[in-house]
């Protein structure tokens, strides 16, 4: 038998392969052409193992009937290289020269009880903006909403990303690792990651003969409650695989120090099926995922106009606080979401590989407010969210040095405001139609010089019906500009239809070098537009939970952010850093601030209007770690931002307030795992934040200052983790963990909390975890 | 065949995709049930007189436009009214009479006076059912001459009994407005 074993991707020959027959134990090598032979074979069927050092190992069945000849293909690529040679980081970057981190499998399982974002605050120059502790939306850099992507599984989510108290609907358990690109330059994923992009990713499963599968119970003492999350996954030595996840988590009301925060309890229900069948040559898989989440917004966060504002403010305490409660009561918000995904792929030989992805969303919001009349249980937001979505791209990966990424996008959205609603519509109806198309190079110059370069084109067209207020369309100042967009006079109200286009580009430069001594540096630039969201645009009306109206403009146009990123890391023998600075420059950068107040029967509301400006947000993450001994390690991170309105040279609103962790872990694999850690996080007082403004009190009859914008002071928690493992047989094991947030039961409140002008964050809180693998 | 299945499920979600798309129909109008866009109380003097109305009137609710205020004319020094209170949905036509919604729901809803200048007192008429004022019907009695306010808020889920102060009751404010009077 004689042969040849070629590289699958660019068919070039493979020297020093070993071919080796299991069945009489011969051995052969490939020459420096590829070539083999095997002398003296009888015919018949025999197994072949084909190795190379760089490659992944196969297993063929051959016939031999007389001289016969066989080629054979392996997988030769350098992916797969990168893989083997970062150690302890299984998971290969998205990028080449971004800043980016990601989160396994184990810390999310930590965070199994809690939301995405509270996972994600764990990583350098990541923060949230809540509203309570349930609706928590990340923010990158200090960008949160529609400048930071969300993917799902490949899907980016569209989840109604433009409120601020929408947080993205997705369960953390349904996840198997997240990485966060904290820049626009994953342009694959869109061109618009002002701030950055998370990547939510399932775990990989393998081609095998398999089942297994894991149970997690959380118990969680403030609240009361806890959530069970369960998932079984059955594989194929054929490349077939089914798996099937679901969760359910019930919570009471949490508490502060002091007292019940009343009416912040919590319902969530997630489900997913995946199916498909993958081998190295092609494969498709499907997935169906369902979310659905009921949160109770925080009773005393309700209020009716601005002297109701300034009476919670300074009070210092909730209005209102009952006794606990596992009942979820107005105001609150139920949100579904379903995803359906549906992707093809196949690679061809000695060319590259192909991906056809069709995916279908849908998010129905409702919104319920303390009503008058028999309408508690009307919503007083209804909003349906449609979108499909067609991508397809195609990877070039035939040169050992190259790889080419090109890839085309279109999507279809349709938004759908509930008229039964009896509120006027915050959110009108629209149809969107998106349209991408991008090519990404990465090009390695030598063995420790990667560079990359990316370009994007996204085109958005917004089509929306909307009735506006006859007086409100006159105070913008439309019937100058925009009197063409009327359809209809009904009097006190217009309908008006506007249809606008949006062009962005967007592009990315990169290089990462590492040195022979374990260093790495990179730099980046990214150029990022962003078309501005339906609420930058449209919105217009009251916002009871921030006592406030908030106004869009029709006149906004696309933002454009120059983002220059570099990284510094070093590893020593036991202890290592990395050193991370930004600027991030934002022209039309879209705010929502306050800019006056207007009276209404219910009294006076602070105005809000987006408004543009341009901005510039400059930061650090640093981080660092150093094994003491083989049981004690320490871990260290400082990330700090400061935003800058550079025209009115004022801070931006919500900027994340310096923070420092460090945290003490000792580990003892020989006792069954065991592990634990003490960690300390001091958050500053946020020094720059946006002047309060001066309204006019009716209650009082004089002009007082709504202390809307001062931020509250720095504070300090500790947190303890424990972890201990129980093997119960060869492929079961039980992982029972203790964690206790907020150990010292400090009262504290948080700048980038909504709810801090009306009461204080979370007290102590326990939470016991049982983990059952099999 | 797989590849056949595979295509397949792409056509039928290229079919889904093409089932949903527009329907150019407009969107229905919404007239907020719930807004109070005028309330109008009227004072009338215990023993004849000249009844006076104070009014405010929003038309645009939460629209841009303040609301208008009316005062229909001067009070009577040292006299005793008695005031009544209508709340209407002028948005709707014909007008909306809201003043009953308050009445169902009296447990849920309270108005609190607060005057200063010539306005001696303001008393409370009414009790919801469980014995605790509603401020729908009260009564004002004036002192001498000179200048007065008087600020009428309707508070929605107000702590009930309270001690007829606006800090005390709490609650969201449903309607609210301050009247400049002369009284002579």
């Amino acid at each position: 038998m004689s042969g040849q074993v070629i590289d699958y991707h660019n068919k070039t020959p493979l020297e020093g392969a070993t071919l080796f027959i299991f069945q009489n134990k011969l051995e052969s090598r490939t020459d420096a052409k590829g070539n083999f032979s095997i002398e003296n074979l009888c015919p018949g069927s025999y197994t072949l193992e084909v190795s190379h050092p760089e490659c992944r190992t196969i297993l063929m069945d051959i016939q031999v009937d007389g001289d016969t000849k066989i080629d054979v293909k392996l997988e030769h690529h350098l992916e797969e290289l990168d893989e083997v040679k970062v150690v302890g980081n299984i998971l290969r970057d998205k990028t080449n020269s971004a800043q980016e981190e990601t989160l396994t499998l184990n810390t999310l399982e930590n965070y199994s009880a809690g939301n995405l974002g509270d996972a994600l605050k764990e990583l350098g120059g990541v923060s949230t903006l809540n509203t309570g502790a349930n609706i928590v939306k990340p923010a990158i850099h200090g960008l949160n909403g529609s400048r930071v992507l969300v993917l799902n599984d490949g899907v980016r989510m569209q989840d109604m990303e433009w409120g601020a108290e929408h947080a993205p609907t997705i369960d953390i358990n349904s996840a198997g690792s997240v990485s966060v690109i904290k820049g626009a330059s994953a342009l694959q994923y869109g061109g618009d990651a002002i701030g950055g992009v998370i990547v939510a990713e399932q775990a990989r499963i393998p081609s095998k003969d398999t089942l297994y599968g894991k149970t997690i119970l959380n118990g969680v003492s403030n609240g009361r409650g806890g959530n069970i999350v369960s998932e079984l996954t059955k594989a194929y030595a054929s490349g077939w695989f089914v798996k099937a996840q679901g969760s359910y988590k019930i919570m009471g009301d949490h508490e502060a120090p002091d007292y019940v925060l009343s009416n912040t309890g919590v319902r969530e229900i997630a489900a997913s099926l995946q199916l498909g069948k993958h081998t190295f040559t092609w494969g498709w898989d499907a997935r169906y995922s369902y979310f659905n989440t009921e949160i109770a917004i925080l009773r005393a966060s309700h209020i009716g106009n601005v002297d109701d504002l300034i009476r919670s403010i300074n009070s210092g305490e909730p209005g209102v606080i009952r006794p606990f409660t596992h009942n979820l009561q107005n105001p609150r918000q139920d949100v579904t979401h379903h995803l359906g995904k549906l992707k093809f792929y196949k690679r061809f030989e000695g060319l590259g590989k192909l991906n056809l992805q069709y995916d279908f969303q849908s998010n129905r919001r409702f919104e319920y407010d303390i009503r008058r009349g028999e309408r508690d249980n009307t919503p007083s937001i209804d909003l349906e969210l449609t979108t499909h979505t067609l991508s397809t791209d195609f990877k070039w990966d035939t040169k050992d040095d190259l790889n080419i990424l090109v890839g085309l996008m279109g999507r279809y959205q349709d938004n759908f405001a509930n008229p039964d609603t009896g509120v006027r519509r915050l959110i009108p109806d629209y149809e969107k139609v998106d349209f991408g198309s991008f090519l990404i190079g990465e090009y390695r110059v030598s063995n420790q010089f990667l560079v990359d370069v990316g370009l994007r084109y996204d085109y958005n067209r917004v089509n929306a019906q909307k009735y506006y207020q006859t007086s409100r369309w006159e105070e913008r100042g439309y019937d100058d500009e925009f009197q063409d967009f009327i359809v209809e006079d009904l009097g006190t109200q217009l309908l008006v239809n506007p249809v606008l286009d949006f062009h962005n580009v967007s592009a990315t430069i990169g290089g990462k070098y590492v040195t022979s001594n374990r260093s790495t540096i990179k730099f980046n630039y990214a150029l990022a537009q962003r078309g501005p969201n339906p609420s930058e645009l449209f919105s217009d009306g009251l916002h009871h939970s921030a006592a406030r109206i908030e106004l869009g403009d029709l006149r906004n146009d696309s933002e454009t952010s120059h983002k220059v990123t570099t990284t510094f890391e070093k590893d020593f023998s036991n202890w290592g850093i990395l050193v991370e600075p930004y600027a991030n420059w934002v022209q039309n950068f879209i705010v929502l601030e306050p800019t006056g107040v207007e009276y209404t029967v219910r009294g006076a509301f602070p105005v809000w209007e987006y408004r543009q400006t341009d901005a510039r947000l400059l930061g650090i993450d640093f981080s660092a770690y150093s094994y003491w001994t083989e049981q004690w390690t320490t871990n260290h991170k400082f990330s700090l931002v400061k935003g800058q309105d550079v025209e009115n040279e004022t801070p931006l609103i919500n900027m994340p307030a310096a923070n420092l962790r460090n945290s003490i872990t000792f580990s003892r694999p020989k006792w069954n795992g065991f592990e634990a850690s003490l960690e300390s996080q001091y958050v500053f007082r946020q020094n720059e934040a946006p002047e309060n403004i001066t309204v006019f009190s009716p209650e009082q009859q004089e002009d007082v200052v709504l202390e809307i914008n001062t931020p509250p002071a720095a504070y300090h928690l500790l947190g303890f983790r424990s972890k201990i493992e129980f093997p119960i047989s060869d492929r079961t094991k039980l992982t029972t963990s203790l964690t206790i947030n907020n150990l010292l039961n400090t009262s504290y409140r948080d700048y980038l909390n909504r709810q801090r002008l009306f009461a204080d964050d979370l007290g102590r809180n326990f939470i016991l975890q049982l983990k059952l693998n099999y | 065949m797989k590849t056949i299945k595979i295509l397949s499920l792409l056509a039928f979600a290229g079919t889904t995709f093409m089932a949903c798309s527009s329907d150019d129909d407009a969107p229905e109008v919404i007239n907020e049930e719930e807004t109070i866009t005028t309330m109008t109380i009227s004072l009338v003097p215990d023993g004849g007189g000249t009844t006076i109305t104070l009014q405010s009137q929003d038309l645009d609710g939460d629209g841009p436009n303040a609301p208008e205020i009316t005062v229909s004319g001067n009070l009577a020094a040292s006299t005793t009214y008695s005031g009544s209170v209508v709340l209407l949905n002028e948005t709707e036509s014909p007008a909306e009479n809201i003043t009953e919604e308050v009445e169902e729901e009296d447990e849920e809803h309270q108005f609190f006076y607060v005057t200063t200048g010539s306005i001696e007192s303001v008393t409370y008429d009414d009790e919801d059912d469980d014995g605790n004022p509603v401020g729908l019907e009260f009564t004002l009695v004036t002192g001498a001459a000179g200048d007065a306010t008087l600020a009428a808020t309707l508070r929605h889920e107000p702590k009930k009994p309270n001690d007829g102060t606006l800090a005390d009751a709490g609650g969201e404010t449903d309607f609210t407005e301050t009247f400049m009077l002369t009284v002579e």
